[in-house]
């Protein structure tokens, strides 16, 4: 019997795509059909997909907002800031608590706020009469119960309307109090989804922490991690990890993270990005202001891992490093292996989609490879073209409205911190080994020829799919398990994990194996339908006859 | 300790709240619409608070939520929202085919002023509501209330926008089961038939959020009141409306609007309230109340005297929907307990004066402390300063109930973290069993647990 991917490779995906849009008013329609693409895998250079625009009203889209990617993804897993939702009680409640971001304070003394939702819970009155003085009563009162070494507000869409100054109020706050408080205009309409609020988090993080202390770390190969956030303890299996190699890290942005972190980051040698898309920009800022460089790495799938962890080890360049890497992999291989060939009779030929996040659902398609499975169609619910077509497109991304709202930073050599790390000799030299700063190939061309990619898909698209190529297993957020699954598909949450984890480094990549073959030989799909409804024929044939 | 930052000692505050014990009114509205048969909600406003509701209400029930939104960005908050809304109604219709499409707004829409019932015309009028498809709509600033009001208002949206009067009566009792499980409008439905009392309940969630394998998806499973049935709401004999809070204002409505008497209920948890409303429902139609419901009743009381010695002024602390509470808190005082802290997140002054009856009536040998609106900080600290042997209440409670090591019962919105709220009931004398049970053995499992060798028994 042919595999799923060999049927799948079979069928054309144009028709797919034209099915799919027939439905649609022709305004939409034409929309849609450019954020669907069929990826020619290497050969993918100049194909274009739209992505990082407007999400159309009443289409069922998977996205967030701006202040969920603020608050929810860049500052919740840091545990030691008070993070106070300006705004009536809903925005604050929703994200609490609910990104699964693990945290581990070393001391029972040691701040840990993330159990904790603080919101200034707008009336209407301060909606008439503005709630700027709500607010500071707010950081009065959770500064006299919490004592925090930093508390961060945040905007939501009424507090943006009726044109609170959480930044004014930050200020003052930050003069009374003697501790860092800052805001963040991050309105959830600003900007087109979740993206939009990483940019300003990031951007506030970077004007008001980063580098104001100098008492970093102490380390050899110091680099700091960006772009990891720790759901389901990966951030404690990389640090493991890391730690073992004899890797210093001095921060990371911004999984099991904290205050100092931030403000020492600049004391690393190295920044690591995971996520390209929450965080690239970052890193670039902190190359230009203190002379860090970046390099793409991906800690998602053994061999990704090992490959990360080489090019950190080579970037330093020290035999010691490279040596005391290798031995980590050369310990931690068999066992994944291992893992690998005890599921792969199980898994080898199986298809998978993944539709999250803007990194997610290109990282755990490596993790599918390992054991035997194809992702047949993938695509990012916040993402811009780099994040799929690669980073040499960014200049040709044309700026629009939406993102002219979120402010640029103009970042310059800071005068005393800026320190090269490595001589235009020694840049060389990597270069010519083939080391690659800066990179990021995206998705597209690492898809295979013929798969699908899709932008911002809605829960319409997603059916369908479904419902047309049958996958082995469906990976989205907690909106879309239950469709996929009513429809008797397994469902695997990538956002969330489906609450179990770690998925990162070799322990994560066993992990994700065993999860992936519990999910696709799971029993119980098999019982979907009914013995009467699979032969309804009434022909008796009773026992005793 | 995770929640270690929670001193003992209480000092007022005025602008901070400190982990909620509410949410906000559009997810009310949502999962409200989510009862009518072929409804698909629509959120206008930005695409965030449509997605966060949708979340939770998953996360609770474990089934597919299907909602649009307006998708606004700076333009539509700036202009107004029409032209989103407009062109959100042409997609609605043609690529998810809804019966009807159910709007509520939320605070971005709200403060700028959106007139959502002007803009649903505006969008009859250009052609893009196909024949015979509806649209209803309610106001849901989250500024004002909580969920429970947007439940309420989505309530009231259905009658407003949708109940006739024919002038002939349909032999029906309306009965508007307040925020409660799709497992508890399912006994409700059951009860009310063993009473032989023809009912319209709306809205009704089950078979919807808590819908059955198929093998398909079905945006539109088949639970739901139909529209029909919404409609002839205003030919019925009377409503029975169950929990003030997220029922009155549409019974009302019904009762000004087209002479429907209305009776405003608590939620039938628990042995008096399940009581009241078999009562209400038998005089509503004028039958006689079946054995087969007094020996159910019976069952209940039973148990209730069996186990009566485990809740023997035992102390527990309660937090969550006003509706919930009272009868959940009249429940506890009829099998001996104490309740020490209430907390709800819903504002309204009825609730302390309901609750001050209640520990009056039941003639309480100490003052219990009532926080409206109040939150699970302040819960916390008064549990600091005076322990409890129960905690009943949402998920959150966990952190509480692990630091304090207290026995917790989960009820309430939302329950992320178990399976069962929303397939076994816990209102009508079935439910409240339920509860007991659950009551009892969080208390019963705490006492084997920490319980020496030699006291360790076989036998309780
Ligand atoms: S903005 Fe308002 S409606 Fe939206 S989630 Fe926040 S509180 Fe709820
Ligand atoms: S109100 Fe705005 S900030 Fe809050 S959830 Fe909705 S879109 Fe996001």
């Amino acid at each position: 019997m042919p595999t799923k991917t060999e049927e799948y490779m079979k069928k054309d995906p144009t028709d797919f795509k034209e099915e799919i849009l027939k439905k649609y008013p022709p305004k939409v329609a034409r929309k849609r059909a450019k954020s669907i693409v069929i990826s020619k895998g290497k050969e993918s250079d100049g194909l274009e997909i739209q992505a990082n625009v407007r999400t159309i009203p009443g289409i069922i889209t998977m996205r967030g907002c701006t202040y969920a990617g603020c608050k929810g993804v860049i500052l919740g897993p840091t545990r030691d800031i008070v993070n106070i939702t300006h705004g009536p009680v809903g925005c604050g409640f929703y994200s609490w608590l609910t990104r699964r971001n693990q945290t581990s304070a070393p001391n029972p003394e040691d701040h840990n706020f993330m159990p904790y939702c603080f919101t200034t819970d707008m009336q209407d009155s301060e909606i008439i009469f503005g709630g700027e003085k709500k607010l500071m009563a707010a950081i009065l009162e959770a500064y006299e119960i919490m004592k925090p070494k930093a508390i961060a507000l945040f905007s939501t869409c009424p507090v943006g309307l009726i044109g609170d100054d959480v930044h004014a109020v930050a200020r003052e706050a930050k003069e009374k109090l003697g501790i860092n408080v800052f805001g963040f205009s991050c309105e959830g309409y600003k900007g087109v989804s979740q993206s939009a609020g990483h940019h300003i988090a990031n951007n506030a993080i970077f004007t008001n922490v980063v580098g104001t202390d100098d008492n970093g770390k102490e380390g050899k190969y110091k680099i700091n991690l960006l772009g990891e956030y720790n759901i389901g303890g990966d951030a404690f299996v990389i640090e493991d990890l890391l730690d073992r190699c004899g890797i210093t890290l001095v921060s990371t942005f911004s999984g099991n993270s904290t205050y100092d972190q931030f403000a020492t980051c600049h004391t690393a040698d190295l920044n690591a990005i995971m996520c390209h898309r929450s965080i690239n920009y970052v890193a670039e800022m902190m190359e230009t202001k203190f002379g860090i460089p970046w390099i793409k790495v991906n800690f998602i799938g053994a061999e990704a891992t090992a490959k990360s962890l080489r090019k950190i080890a080579k970037y330093f360049g020290d035999q010691e490093l490279i040596d005391k890497v290798e031995a980590v992999i050369a310990e931690e291989m068999p066992a994944v292996k291992a893992a690998q060939d005890d599921v792969r009779s199980r898994t080898e030929g199986k298809t998978a989609m993944l539709f999250v996040g803007g990194s997610r659902a290109h990282h755990y398609q490596e993790l599918f490879a390992e054991i035997g499975m194809t992702s047949i169609a993938a695509g990012y619910e916040f993402a811009h073209r780099d994040d799929y077509e690669g980073r040499e497109v960014l200049p040709t991304i044309k700026v629009d409205a939406d993102s002219r709202n979120i402010e640029e930073i103009e970042v310059e050599q800071d005068p005393t911190r800026f320190k090269p790390r490595k001589t235009p000799e020694e840049l060389e030299k990597l270069a010519a080994e083939g080391f690659e700063f800066k990179d990021y190939d995206g998705m597209i061309p690492e898809m295979k020829p013929k798969t699908l990619v899709m932008d911002d898909i809605n829960q319409y698209e997603a059916d369908k799919l479904l419902e047309y190529y049958k996958p082995d297993i469906f990976c989205a957020g907690i909106k879309e398990k239950y469709s996929a699954q009513k429809m008797g598909i397994p469902m695997k949450q990538l956002h969330s994990y489906d609450y179990h984890g770690p998925y990162a480094a070799f322990k994560g990549a066993i992990n994700f194996y065993y999860e992936i073959d519990r999910m696709v030989s799971a029993k119980v799909w098999d019982l979907v339908k009914a013995p009467w409804e699979k032969s309804p024929e009434l022909a008796a044939a009773y026992n005793w006859e | 300790m995770l929640l270690r930052h929670t001193p003992k000692e209480i000092k007022e505050r005025k602008a901070l709240v400190i982990n909620p014990a509410k949410t906000c009114q559009p997810i009310g509205a949502m999962y409200a619409a989510l009862g009518i048969h072929g409804c698909l909600p629509h959120s206008h406003g930005s695409q965030g608070c449509c997605a966060y509701h949708r979340s939770s209400l998953t996360r609770h029930y474990k089934d597919p939520i299907a909602a649009a939104t307006s998708s606004f960005t700076e333009g539509a908050s700036v202009f107004g929202g029409q032209a989103n809304l407009v062109q959100a109604i042409d997609n609605m219709f043609t690529v998810y085919d809804p019966e009807i499409i159910a709007v509520h707004t939320t605070c971005l829409s709200e403060t700028i002023g959106d007139d959502v019932a002007q803009i649903a015309d505006k969008a009859k009028q250009d052609g893009k509501v196909p024949e015979g498809k509806k649209i209803i709509y309610c106001h849901t600033p989250s500024y004002v209330g909580s969920h429970v009001t947007g439940f309420s208002n989505m309530v009231l949206g259905m009658v407003k926008g949708l109940a006739e009067k024919t002038g002939k009566k349909n032999g029906k009792v309306n009965v508007i089961p307040g925020y409660v499980e799709p497992s508890d409008m399912e006994e409700i439905k059951r009860l009310s038939a063993m009473v032989g009392v023809k009912t319209i309940m709306f809205p009704d969630t089950s078979g919807v959020v808590n819908s059955p394998m198929t093998g398909k998806y079905n945006m539109y499973p088949d639970g739901g009141t139909k529209i029909a049935d919404l409609k002839s709401s205003g030919d019925s004999l009377a409503t029975i409306a169950l929990g003030e809070w997220s029922s009155a204002d549409g019974a009302k409505y019904l009762d000004a609007t087209y002479k429907v008497p209305c009776q405003v209920l608590d939620l039938p948890i628990g042995v008096t309230a399940t009581d009241n409303f078999i009562d209400a429902l038998r005089k509503a139609a004028g039958v006689n109340v079946p054995d087969s419901v007094t020996k159910e009743r019976g069952v209940l009381v039973d148990a209730m005297c069996d186990y009566q010695q485990y809740f023997h002024q035992k102390k527990v602390a309660l937090v969550g929907d006003p509706d919930q509470l009272i009868p959940l808190t009249q429940f506890c005082i009829n099998l001996g307990m104490y309740p020490k802290h209430i907390v709800t997140g819903t504002p309204g002054n009825k609730f302390r004066k309901r609750m001050e009856e209640m520990f009056a009536e039941a003639d309480l040998p100490y003052t219990p402390n009532v926080a409206v609106p109040g939150d699970m900080f302040l819960l916390h600290q008064w549990i600091k300063n005076e322990p409890v042997d129960l905690i009943i209440g949402n998920t959150y409670c966990k952190y509480i109930a692990r630091d304090e090591d207290i026995p917790m019962v989960r009820h309430g919105f939302p329950i992320l973290d178990r399976f069962g709220h929303s397939v076994f009931p816990s209102v009508g004398y079935k439910g409240a069993m339920r509860l007991m049970e659950q009551m009892l053995n969080a208390m019963l499992d705490k006492r084997d647990r920490e319980s020496s060798e030699e006291a360790f028994e076989l036998v309780y």
